[in-house]
């Protein structure tokens, strides 16, 4: 009951948190919003028994992206989105089509989904999990690293003025 | 116990509303950040199912998608600093060498 009422709370705030982020016209208002998403998440990880995701997620998610995206708004500037006229079929196939698409994957996602009961956790999740992505997928992982190295010279490269 | 199906229509409107900012926002910083609100969307469904299955290999699914995600934002915000630097704008509508 107690997980069925946060569970309630925490989607309350991911949701408001999202729609907020989107009908913001400031940039840095609709970073804040994605932050709070970030932490509501990090909650329903908690709620999952995901305590390592969570974790992550707070540190790399809300702390690390973030941080770069604020840091760029501001680097830039960036002012208050301006208006433009949406396409006409922007307009009228935009809605109709989004809206059919969110209820389309929920419709699908919940029939799809029945049922699955869930499992208990295994005590030592934690433990597990780094058996399984430092020992199993110990490639992927250090794969991982080369594409951060990438990515960080790649933005290196895209960022510098030129001389 | 929540049931999974609950997170998993929770995911869905959260990867929904990412899609709505995506194509209706005209900020190019903020279309990344609808693109983050997606990848969360997803990475919420990977962790419900991880629990509903009793398996941890949604969890590592998730930690790949959070390292994709942070190289895409640097690579991406390098981008976006190019063409706000050549364009002196962030407005989507502008960058329209490509358009008809």
């Amino acid at each position: 009951m107690t997980q069925l009422a946060l569970f309630l709370v925490l989607a309350a705030i991911a949701v408001a948190a999202a729609v907020s982020l989107i009908l913001q016209r400031h940039p840095i208002h609709s970073a804040l919003s994605l932050v709070v998403v970030m932490v509501a998440l990090a909650g329903l990880y908690l709620l999952l028994d995901a305590e390592f995701v969570a974790a992550v997620q707070i540190i790399v998610y809300a702390g690390a992206i973030m941080v770069l995206f604020v840091f760029v708004i501001m680097l830039l500037n960036a002012g208050t989105e301006e208006r433009t006229n949406l396409s006409r079929a922007a307009h009228y196939a935009g809605i109709p089509l989004a809206a059919l698409l969110l209820v389309g994957l929920a419709y699908t996602v919940t029939r799809a989904a029945t049922p699955i009961v869930a499992q208990p956790t295994p005590k030592d999740a934690t433990r597990q999990l780094s058996m399984l992505l430092f020992r199993d997928l110990a490639f992927p992982f250090e794969l991982t690293s080369v594409l951060i190295l990438i990515a960080m010279v790649g933005a290196l490269v895209l960022a510098k003025r030129d001389e | 116990m929540v049931p999974i199906s609950y997170y998993l229509a929770l995911s869905a409107v959260l990867f929904g509303l990412g899609v709505l900012g995506f194509v209706f926002k005209r900020n190019i910083i903020t279309i990344f950040m609808a693109i983050e609100l997606m990848l969360n969307a997803v990475n919420l469904a990977f962790v419900a199912f991880s629990r509903a299955l009793g398996q941890l290999q949604g969890q590592v699914f998730v930690f790949f998608v959070i390292v994709v995600a942070a190289a895409e934002a640097a690579v991406g915000l390098g981008i976006v600093i190019l063409i706000a630097r050549n364009r002196q704008s962030l407005n989507v509508e502008r960058v329209n060498l490509l358009k008809l």
